[in-house]
């Protein structure tokens, strides 16, 4: 198949689906994923994370497997998820109808200095999901495929499973807190409630 | 373990245990010392069973369930406690509550030579990471074992460890 070259703009992607997020909770994968939410305005129900590469979807499935109730949005990286693809399998048989696992795929790992990963040569991530059982599953190229897109992300039974490809064009620095403890806290009291969250 | 044997009483002990720490999501690579505890979770209407392709997985689950309000245990063998390493440096960071429960293999009356490298290095690569381990060495400390090191886990926001010995869960048998 011929090489189709990305034309999305990863910051102008996150921002536009985070503009819909309402009480979803957010987990996004460490790099520039993390720097697209903290871009998109700081919430603290997003999870930034700065470590744990491979983890992100299985964070994302411990999150929706308790909180059932909410939308729980998973956005990270080709090499992030790469790093971690049996939690597809894993994610695919639990099939949470609330997990949707997003990735911002630019084809190259962008904080190590821009080597290919594999979907640059091909590696299809959302037949791997399909295979692996999430409800649906696709590849978004265009503005578009991205709208039509956009209530899936929300709305759909899950596990939905979305590859957005996006160009590799830097995009400013906008680095959220490092601290892990303080963002967790601030996350699980946002959530859970103070008391709650601290007893 | 022979099939006329009464299977050990120790395994739905740490169940019981588990329940009254309010677990309610259970990770788990199967390990044949686990899996008596791993039906009685499955068959548990209140509790998430999940299958896991890799131990990490779990670290990173579980790391999930607690930002959501769940408490969570990890069950595997020792030689997956070499797969979490990394992950378990996430948890650190973010002093994440982790309780983990671990039947050795490559420790007491071994035959497989290949699970002896992992078993020795299991208690020194937990401990570097940070994680506090406990050793359960005959079936009557399982429970109360496990019972202290998820209130540690729950209670002080720590990764704690429980290594259930080959003592205990019995060596395989090849034959």
């Amino acid at each position: 198949m011929k090489y189709r070259k990305p034309t999305l703009d990863r910051r102008r992607v996150v921002a536009d689906i985070l503009k819909q997020r309402g009480d979803a909770l957010v987990m996004p994968g460490l790099g520039a994923p993390t720097w697209d939410c903290a871009a998109a305005g700081d919430n603290p129900l997003t999870f930034y994370s700065w470590g744990g590469m491979g983890g992100c979807a299985m964070m994302g499935l411990g999150l929706a497997l308790a909180q059932p109730r909410r939308r729980v949005l998973v956005i990270t990286g080709d090499g992030e998820l790469l790093m971690g693809l049996g939690s597809l399998a894993t994610i695919g048989v639990q099939k949470p109808r609330n997990l949707a696992v997003i990735v911002i795929d630019n084809e190259h790992y962008g904080e190590t200095g821009m080597q290919p990963t594999h979907t640059r040569y091909g590696v299809d991530l959302t037949a791997m999901a399909r295979a692996a059982g999430f409800r649906t599953a696709g590849t978004v190229h265009t503005p578009a495929q991205l709208k039509t897109w956009m209530p899936r992300f929300y709305r759909q039974p899950g596990p939905v499973f979305c590859s957005i490809k996006v160009t590799t064009e830097d995009a400013p620095l906008v680095l959220p807190a490092r601290d892990g403890t303080a963002i967790k806290n601030r996350f699980r009291e946002a959530l859970l409630g103070f008391s709650e969250a601290h007893k | 373990m022979k099939a006329e044997k009464k299977p050990p009483a120790w395994p739905l002990e740490i169940y019981k245990v588990l329940k009254d720490a309010g677990i309610k999501q259970v990770a788990y690579v199967p390990d044949a010392g686990h899996a008596q505890l791993i039906k009685a979770c499955h068959a548990d209407k209140g509790i998430k069973a999940v299958c896991l392709t890799t131990e990490e997985e779990g670290v990173a689950m579980l790391s999930g369930a607690w930002l959501g309000g769940d408490r969570g245990v990890l069950l595997m063998q020792s030689s997956g406690a070499g797969n979490c390493i990394n992950m378990l440096g996430m948890v650190a960071e973010c002093r994440f509550p982790l309780l983990m429960i671990l039947t050795m293999r490559g420790h007491w009356g071994e035959f497989n030579p290949w699970q002896v490298p992992m078993s020795q290095a299991t208690v020194p690569a937990l401990t570097a990471i940070g994680v506090a381990v406990q050793m359960v060495n005959q079936p009557g400390e399982a429970a109360e074992t496990v019972a202290a090191a998820a209130r540690l886990a729950f209670s002080t926001c720590r990764m704690v460890a429980v290594l259930i010995s080959q003592r205990v869960v019995g060596s395989k048998q090849f034959k």
